[in-house]
């Protein structure tokens, strides 16, 4: 397997990404928005964070018009991998690839902390891998990150299993405290119906290195890594 | 052209200046050119009053790369062929009239200079000072800036990884905001900003020229009073976006394509004009520019407004001119502006076209040949008297468990955290040490190194003794990045100070320059690059002599990282003065200033000790003795003690040490050169006490960390009470 991570004018944590993928050992090349590209099969697309266009006007509302953006689609519906993070996600729900929007955190602040994310769902490559008893420590570092969605969508997410993460405490449960920007139901990731689309705003590319305070983040590139893997 | 008083004053030029300029040229100037030398010659640019101090700054090396004042920032060889640049300036004009854009401003302009010399930035910090938070108006400069920091430095994905705020009534109406930025890259691809090669196009690249900032550095040097507000104009807007894409495109043309070009140059103040005459100066040339082949963004903008505007996020670039075209193809890949607007020349003049009209046409060396004022300063009366002040006469502090928990809660020292997490400090993957510790610790990929950095100044020492006050301020600067394990190399500074033609703060100045210079020449970290803000006066007065200070230090090992977080169990031990403190150790302290509500004593420092401390400090952790260290500064022994207990969630047993016969200045007295250090097992504190014996340098146990309390001699503190307490001051302040 290898990776693709887009960039976008404004895109910031493309080097963070490809440097993480690197020590899950996962090779991967950077793809300017404009190119004419072809996507393999079994590769894996990273939409990572940033401020596309300066996020002036909503967040990632341009960015979904990028030329890239067709062989995104293309790939998904095709069940390729595609994960976009922070950013990301927000272009992921612009372009529909996933519901919901992102709203400005309930602090009307930027946030930049440590969150503990609780792996809910055992049905997609990037979350199979993960112990739902474990919740990983991934920083968030966002200002619009307050997920919504109506309540007939949150229902179905849920009932599906496609809420990915949720912010929790330390016991594991999802307070006002744990969670750093209002989102709705405590949610800080969410996948498409097929599972092969995940959207999150914490930065799992963050937490790869002990040196920089812990790997959890690993996991999920690990997980998605052995879900591409012949048995 | 008889030039009337009115175009002077809005040049902020004197008669007597414009009398020199008449006979440089022998001839009457014209308005563009007038409009140069105006912006040239004035302080923010031409540093007037502070350059003729300069030379008494320590500025060479054995490892500094580039000399002071010759580049857009100071470079300093990391080894292994790695080197960092890095620079500290200020935005404290436009910030005090329009906080959001003036701060974010200066943060576009800091990394400007880093991606100029064709390094990657890799950290922000911010050194800021504002007034009393009890006042309304403070509350909106103080959350302005804030928010205008972290606008700019979130968009851009350069991560704000440490500073300083401080509070004082000097600086109501009258902020500092001085922005530091450090870049790190590999030495050959370091760049020059020079105008080299006669025929060589110049290139303006990025943003569209307006006109806002017209006059921006002519505002810079003039003080602030009731109609400050009407310059409003003269604050420029930030563009984040579109230097993100500035600075991916320069460090691609450094990294890449070096031998593309002679030279990049940033716009920043006095934009066109200074950029293309400091290249022309550097280089030995001239310059011919055409105003009419610059992208404007506005409509009938004249030549004087195209040469002086300020717009962001502008760029000049001196391609070779067989590589003009793929220079121009690489700015155009990432989506920015490149267009041709001049041309390098042999004739050492500046040339200013529109169209077919010459509009200015001058020696290179006029506008860079400003008046020198060298500072004639007088002791301020002041000084004797705060100094002669009786601290015995002070009654020692009742309550040492309430007194601390207030210090705790003094925005002066209270927690950060509700700033720093509206900052993205960990973009880029390199922040090894986040913001909270006594300084950012950054890993450099592709090396076993690592950066520490630090921003200080206590203007409260500098204004009491001003030469001891500076050298403080470099001293506890260096404490910084030596409690994180890393020797102290190089020295930026920024020098906010109020009017210069006052002798009181011209003597603030002097002095203050002498002081930076012996703490950096016994320290070993020369200057080695600078900013200086003068002017920084309201109706009301001028704020504290602040010569701000960033500090870098080099880890060679960034795994062996040292941070201010003990373990439970550890013995926690004073590095340097004994705990017993006679009261004039309160000269200037956060404690005696909210006590007495003025300022009193003198402080004073040792630099040899200074050294002495800090280097044992660096052995004992080769050494793999120390658990973890901490810089004992502002609000004494106690406040240090309660961070380092509050970092390890865990209490201290130190009930039973001797504190001498005034309480308080062995708590709350700031005494320099002292560390509190942490040690975790029996044999190692008998090393280290051993070491200390034979290096000099008195070390004193305190106790054990551990359990719920932190009792120091009287002081027996609820940790949670004391977290409450530091946690949540700024934020009740904030509050209003």
């Amino acid at each position: 397997m290898r990776a693709a991570v887009l960039v976008f004018p404004g895109t910031w944590s493309d080097r963070d990404c490809e440097w993480a993928l690197q020590q899950v050992g996962v090779e991967s090349r950077r793809v300017w928005h404009r190119d004419a590209v072809r996507f393999e099969r079994d590769e894996l697309i990273v939409l990572p964070g940033g401020f596309s266009y300066g996020d002036y006007l909503r967040c990632g509302a341009i960015a979904r018009f990028s030329p890239v953006m067709e062989a995104v689609r293309d790939h998904a519906a095709a069940g390729g991998l595609v994960i976009g993070i922070c950013n990301g996600f927000q272009i992921l729900c612009e372009a529909h690839l996933l519901p919901g929007v992102l709203m400005r955190n309930a602090s009307l602040q930027f946030r930049c902390q440590d969150a503990l994310l609780k792996p809910e769902s055992a049905g997609s490559p990037f979350t199979r891998a993960l112990d739902p008893e474990r919740p990983l420590r991934v920083p968030v570092s966002h200002g619009e990150g307050n997920y919504y969605a109506d309540d007939a969508t949150l229902d179905m997410l849920e009932v599906d299993g496609r809420v990915a993460f949720r912010y929790v405490d330390a016991e594991g449960r999802a307070t006002p405290e744990a969670n750093p920007n209002g989102s709705l139901r405590n949610i800080a990731g969410i996948l498409n119906e097929d599972g092969n689309v995940l959207g999150m705003m914490p930065h799992p590319e963050r937490a790869c290195e002990a040196l920089l305070g812990n790997d959890d983040g690993n996991a999920i590139w690990e997980s998605a890594v052995s879900s591409l893997v012949p048995a | 052209m008889p030039v009337d008083d009115h175009t002077l004053d809005q040049v902020a030029m004197s008669r007597a200046e414009y009398e020199r300029l008449l006979d440089m040229l022998d001839r009457e100037p014209t308005e563009v050119e007038l409009g140069i030398v105006g912006a040239l010659w004035s302080e923010h640019c031409g540093y007037k009053h502070s350059r003729p101090l300069f030379h008494h700054f320590p500025t060479e090396g054995p490892f500094v790369l580039t000399k002071v004042g010759e580049e857009n920032a100071g470079a300093i060889d990391l080894g292994d062929g790695w080197c960092a640049v890095f620079k500290m300036e200020s935005h404290n004009h436009p910030s005090a009239i329009e906080p959001y854009e003036g701060a974010a401003t200066g943060v576009g302009g800091i990394l400007r200079d880093i991606f100029a010399m064709g390094m990657r930035p890799v950290a922000l910090l911010d050194s800021l000072r504002f007034g009393p938070l009890t006042d309304p108006t403070n509350r909106h400069l103080f959350n302005g800036v804030v928010a205008g920091i972290g606008g700019y430095g979130n968009c851009i994905g350069v991560p704000t990884v440490g500073g300083e705020v401080q509070f004082d009534e000097s600086y109501s109406g009258n902020p500092l905001v001085n922005a530091m930025c450090v870049g790190v890259g590999r030495t050959e691809h370091l760049l020059s900003a020079s105008a080299s090669g006669p025929g060589n196009p110049l290139v303006l690249v990025g943003a569209d020229t307006g006109r806002d900032g017209i006059h921006g550095a002519t505002f810079a040097s003039v003080e602030l009073d009731e109609n400050s507000d009407e310059r409003r104009p003269a604050v420029q807007v930030g563009n984040p976006f579109l230097e993100k894409l500035l600075l991916e495109a320069c460090v691609e043309l450094a990294e890449e394509h070096g031998d593309w070009i002679e030279g990049l140059q940033d716009l920043g103040a006095a934009g066109l004009t200074s950029s293309s005459v400091e290249a022309a100066e550097r280089a030995g040339t001239g310059v011919e520019i055409d105003v009419a082949l610059v992208p404007r963004r506005e409509e009938g903008m004249t030549p004087y407004e195209v040469m002086l505007s300020e717009s962001q996020e502008r760029m000049l670039v001196i391609p070779k001119r067989e590589h003009l075209d793929e220079v121009l193809a690489l700015f155009r890949r990432w989506e920015i502006h490149a267009d041709v607007i001049g041309t390098v020349t042999d004739d050492d003049m500046v040339t200013i076209r529109d169209g077919d009209e010459v509009v200015a046409r001058i020696p290179v060396n006029v506008p860079t040949d400003p008046p020198m004022y060298p500072p004639e300063g007088v002791r301020p009366s002041e000084l004797d008297r705060w100094q002669a002040e009786d601290l015995d006469a002070v009654p020692d502090v009742a309550d040492p468990t309430g007194a601390l928990l207030e210090l705790l809660a003094d925005t002066n020292i209270a927690s950060r955290r509700s700033i720093y997490r509206q900052y993205d400090h960990q973009v880029l993957n390199n922040t090894v040490v986040k913001p909270g510790g006594d300084a950012a610790v950054l890993r450099v990929k592709g090396s076993t190194k690592g950066v520490s950095v630090a921003t200080d100044c206590n203007g409260r020492f500098v204004a009491l003794e001003p030469r001891v006050g500076a050298a403080i301020a470099v001293a506890e600067a260096a404490r910084n990045v030596v409690a994180t394990g890393a020797r102290p190399a190089a020295v930026t500074d920024c020098l906010n100070f109020g009017n210069p033609e006052k002798p009181d703060v011209a003597y603030q100045l002097e002095q203050a320059i002498l002081g930076i210079s012996d703490a950096c020449s016994a320290l070993g970290t020369p200057v080695v690059s600078g900013n200086a803000s003068l002017y920084n006066e309201t109706p009301s007065g001028q704020v504290l002599p602040t010569p701000g200070i960033g500090m870098l230090g080099v880890i060679d090992d960034v795994h062996r990282t040292l941070t201010a977080t003990p373990t439970e169990g550890d013995t926690l031990l004073l590095l340097g003065a004994p705990l017993a403190q006679p009261a004039a150790a309160l000269a200037g302290s956060q404690y005696l200033t909210a006590t007495l509500g003025r300022l009193a004593g003198r402080p004073a420092l040792d630099l040899d000790h200074e050294a002495a401390v800090q280097r044992f400090v660096l052995d004992v952790h080769a050494a793999g003795l120390l658990s973890a260290a901490h810089d004992c500064a502002d609000g004494g022994l106690a406040v240090a003690a309660a961070e380092m207990c509050l970092a390890a969630g865990a209490g201290l047993d130190a009930g039973d040490v001797e504190l001498g016969t005034r309480l308080d200045a062995a708590l709350f007295g700031e005494t320099q050169s002292r560390f509190l250090v942490a040690v975790s097992d029996a044999a190692a504190v008998a090393d280290l006490e051993g070491r200390a014996a034979a290096a000099g340098v008195p070390s004193t146990r305190l106790g054990t960390v551990g359990g719920e309390r932190m009792r120091l001699g009287p002081v027996d503190l609820d940790l949670e009470q004391a977290r409450a307490a530091y946690d949540g001051g700024l934020e009740r302040a904030l509050a209003g």
